[in-house]
């Protein structure tokens, strides 16, 4: 069993340590059947999603003018306004400096000297990405209602609905937008589906589908969402989803791709070339529907074999990045360098898109690229592990009937500087070459 | 009880304004000189809510196959559709946000609905005694299409790379280094192949093309503005000052419909240095009455001293706060009204306080209907994207 210690981020008022006694009763207004009868919450139903191939001119998030902001957004923000304004939040973010780093890629470097507590560090498995929902533990039916900013769900309508004071009903299995009392930028939210469910962190396709509805409905390309898995920096084992506004690109986002594949229906799988940590980016498809399943089969797939991943939902929802990591791992393993250790960042989905937190202000005053890029590639997975985790989720997916028909075909390594062949399995040419193939006719 | 897209029409500068602003800066005759140029350029005004087109040369309109009507007041990524490369959007959004130049190709679409690749370069002009962006100019060189590459993003070591489409196969296949580059293959591809296409390359006689329409554009440009005496430039010539917003900062506040105003607290007297068109129609003023002044000129006779004195010490506390206020308008019938004011300090990217927003919110329409925020909540969301748009505006590396 490999375990690593590490400060929980706080990310609702009511989370407590975890040896603390759990209280009887209640009177915190919470999610729990204790409080529940009589809540109210707005409830925001977001319209259908359209087709982005059909060929229209207008598509989501692209108007005729720089779109206005859209209603989604307004109740994000005013919502959120009236929280920070209330006091609920640990610290306010805006007082905290930040920085975009000179270089290529434009990492963004915050410092942030109250986000993580000077506390004892609490033991967190790493070795196992799926684990059962704990009740004991923090969760968020234990989050009182004033975190809540509004319920979400994906509508039927091919106009989006609002409901300024809908009851919280069990029976309907709500899907709520709160809070993060510690955030990382202006307006960070936590998208939990069906929170009464209690379901533990693990994607399943309704739940990323619902990620995509908000990316999409928010018609903002600087607001984003995230996704930690766990082993690779998930706090809580309740199914979450994180968000915010930053309007700088992300580095991630421009790093160059190469295509690698593109599905049955659609969705064009690329992998990132150039970037600290080996990733694929899938966008397209012939329904934003069609990109969500085709993710959500991928994560399926790693959850399955247990490689802790990240997703970062951007260009509202029209790109996804998947990012397997192995940073936990190899701290436990005591394999991470300890300059990098000392910083105490733990790149989860938003550092490893390139948005940087830093405890220490001499970390912040000597933020470089290179130190950006050094910490990152410690999570990566190695070129040879990559290319393994990419077969995997290419069979998972259905990919493996356009890998065979590259079959009998001469194949040669593009990048390998010896120019021999190079394959790291024997057997089927699919194991992993796919993207790298040259076919000579 | 669904949600309908707040009415922008009523909010948007008229087009008088917009007329008389481009006229203005470069003179009467400038229309006409720029309809001489043979080249396809457009020209955008960020400080316009929208950033939309104020000009578009004959030849955009013959390569678009819009009208002029058709094209004037719109953004440029009407022109754009679902096949456009994500990447390259967001290079000149990008580019748009850090006021600097920008060359990329980009798939667009004529009014016909079918596609075409062209070589979209775009430059920031500069007002040349403040410092600031007063247009951005953008050239459209369409291309042949000879070469093609795979990938995108960084322009980085692409090399050896390279990919050729044959005939209707969909699928692209590689060929690596045995094929370079510089040979033109001639291809032939219907329309939905150029939509298919990853990239497309321009030759370097077709960028010699865009830089020379470019710069014959900002010739006409600053030749013009000399005439109506405030010259323009390709460059920066001094730093933009302090009650200068970038246009960057401009662009994200001109998404927030409601009536606002950022107020300068570092500037003598603290005056608004940005108001929203909404608030130009609320008060009944034109934009460069309020610009450079103190709010003040709001109130009046019976304006609450009380209220006034509270709002001072909010202020200087550096705190938010919500009064009741009795408003002077500018309008025809010169009424008062009571404005259920917001205000609060709003922080830039170094953490400190760099404006005060101030929200203002005629007291009678309080009573919304019920499927639409409370206007609270309304009143707040403006704050909150405002305080989005000052911290991460900041954050522009120049």
């Amino acid at each position: 069993m490999l375990k690593i210690k590490r400060v929980p981020t706080v990310v609702s008022n009511y989370q407590k340590d975890e040896a603390a006694d759990e209280p009887v009763g209640c009177g915190r207004n919470c999610l729990g059947a204790c409080c529940l009868n009589g809540a109210r919450l707005p409830l925001y139903a977001c319209k259908k999603l359209e087709n982005p191939g059909t060929g229209e001119k207008i598509v989501i998030g692209c108007e005729a003018r720089e779109p206005p902001v859209a209603f989604l957004e307004s109740l994000v923000l005013g919502e959120w306004e009236d929280r920070f304004q209330r006091g609920l939040f640990r610290y306010d973010v805006t007082a905290c400096e930040t920085k975009v780093i000179p270089g290529k890629y434009g990492f963004v470097a915050q410092l942030n000297e109250g986000r993580h507590l000077k506390k004892r560090p609490t033991e967190f498995r790493v070795d196992k990405v799926l684990q059962s929902f704990d009740g004991n533990k923090f969760n968020f039916t234990k989050v009182g209602q004033e975190e809540l900013l509004f319920q979400f769900e994906a509508g039927e309508d091919c106009e989006a609905q609002f409901f300024p004071c809908m009851p919280l009903d069990a029976d309907n299995s709500p899907s709520v937008v709160a809070i993060n009392v510690s955030p990382i930028e202006y307006g960070h939210v936590l998208l939990i589906p069906r929170v009464l469910d209690c379901l533990p962190q693990r994607i399943d396709h309704k739940s990323l589908l619902l990620a995509l509805h908000m990316a999409a409905e928010a018609a903002n390309p600087y607001f984003r969402l995230g996704y930690n898995s766990l082993g690779a920096f998930a706090t809580i084992n309740h199914l979450h989803f994180q968000a915010y506004y930053l309007a700088v690109p992300f580095p991630i986002e421009k790093a160059p791709s190469k295509k690698m594949i593109t599905t049955v229906s659609g969705v064009k799988i690329s992998e990132l070339l150039s970037y600290p940590v080996r990733s694929l980016l899938f966008e397209g498809g012939s329904s934003m529907q069609d990109l969500s399943d085709t993710v959500s089969d991928a994560c399926v797939c790693l959850q399955k074999n247990n490689i802790p991943f990240n997703i970062l939902i951007s260009d509202c929802g029209r790109q996804i990045f998947l990012m397997p990591q192995c940073y936990a791992e190899k701290q436990a393993l005591g394999e991470v360098s300890p300059e990098v250790l000392e910083t105490q960042v733990n790149p989860a989905v938003w550092e490893i898109s390139g948005h940087m937190v830093l405890k220490r202000k001499e970390d912040y005053e000597g933020a470089s690229e290179e130190n950006a890029w050094r910490l990152l590639a410690e999570a990566s997975l190695s070129e040879e592990r990559f290319k393994e985790v990419n077969a995997l989720i290419f069979e998972a997916i259905g990919c493996s009937n356009q890998e065979e028909e590259l079959e009998g075909i001469l194949v040669q390594q593009q990048h390998n500087p010896s120019g021999s062949l190079n394959r790291t399995h024997g057997g089927r040419i699919t194991n992993g070459t796919a993207s790298e193939c040259l076919v000579l006719q | 009880m669904s949600i309908t897209q707040s009415s922008q029409s009523l909010f948007t500068a008229t087009e008088d304004e917009k007329e008389g602003t481009f006229n203005a800066r470069y003179s009467l005759w400038i229309r006409e000189a720029l309809d001489e140029l043979p080249h396809s350029f457009t020209i955008t005004d960020p400080f316009i809510s929208g950033h939309p087109i104020v000009f578009a040369s004959p030849g955009f309109l013959k390569m678009t196959g819009y009208s002029l009507q058709e094209v004037i007041g719109r953004n440029g990524r009407a022109f754009q559709g679902p096949k456009t490369n994500r990447r390259s959007i967001m290079e000149i959004r990008e580019a748009i946000r850090e006021e600097r130049p920008v060359q990329v190709s980009l798939l667009n679409y004529r009014k016909s609905g079918s596609p075409f690749w062209m070589l979209f370069h775009m430059i920031p002009v500069f007002g040349d005694d403040d410092g600031r962006v007063i247009h951005f100019v953008a050239v459209q060189v369409p291309i042949s299409g000879q070469k093609m590459r795979n990938g995108s993003g960084v322009r980085g070591d692409v090399s050896g790379l390279s990919e050729l489409v044959f005939g209707s196969c969909r699928r692209e296949v590689c060929l690596g280094s045995y094929v370079h580059q510089d040979r033109s293959l001639p291809v032939e591809c219907d329309e939905q192949e150029l939509e298919n296409w990853e990239h497309c390359e321009a030759s370097e006689s077709e960028k010699l093309k865009s830089a020379e329409a470019v710069n014959s554009v900002l010739a006409v440009l600053t030749r013009y503005s000399e005439f109506a005496g405030r010259l323009v430039c390709g460059k920066r010539n001094c730093l933009r000052g302090a009650d200068c917003l970038s246009s960057s900062l401009v662009i994200s506040l001109g998404r927030i419909k409601q009536s606002f105003v950022l107020t300068n607290p570092c500037l003598p007297d603290m005056p608004i240095v940005y108001a929203s068109d909404a608030f130009l129609t609320l008060t009944g003023y034109k934009r460069h009455e309020v610009l450079g002044q103190n709010c003040r000129f709001l109130s009046g006779v019976d304006t609450d001293s009380a209220v006034l004195y509270e709002m001072k010490e909010c202020i200087l506390k550096g705190q938010p706060c919500t009064v009741q206020i009795l408003n002077y308008s500018n309008r025809k019938d010169k009424s008062t009204f009571w404005n259920l004011l917001h205000i609060s300090p709003v922080r830039n990217a170094s953490g400190k306080t760099a404006y005060f927003v101030g929200v203002q919110m005629e007291a009678s329409c309080r009573d919304s209907e019920s499927k639409d925020l409370r206007p609270e909540t309304r009143q707040l969301s403006v704050v909150g994207a405002v305080r989005v748009a000052v911290r991460s505006s900041f954050m522009v590396t120049c």
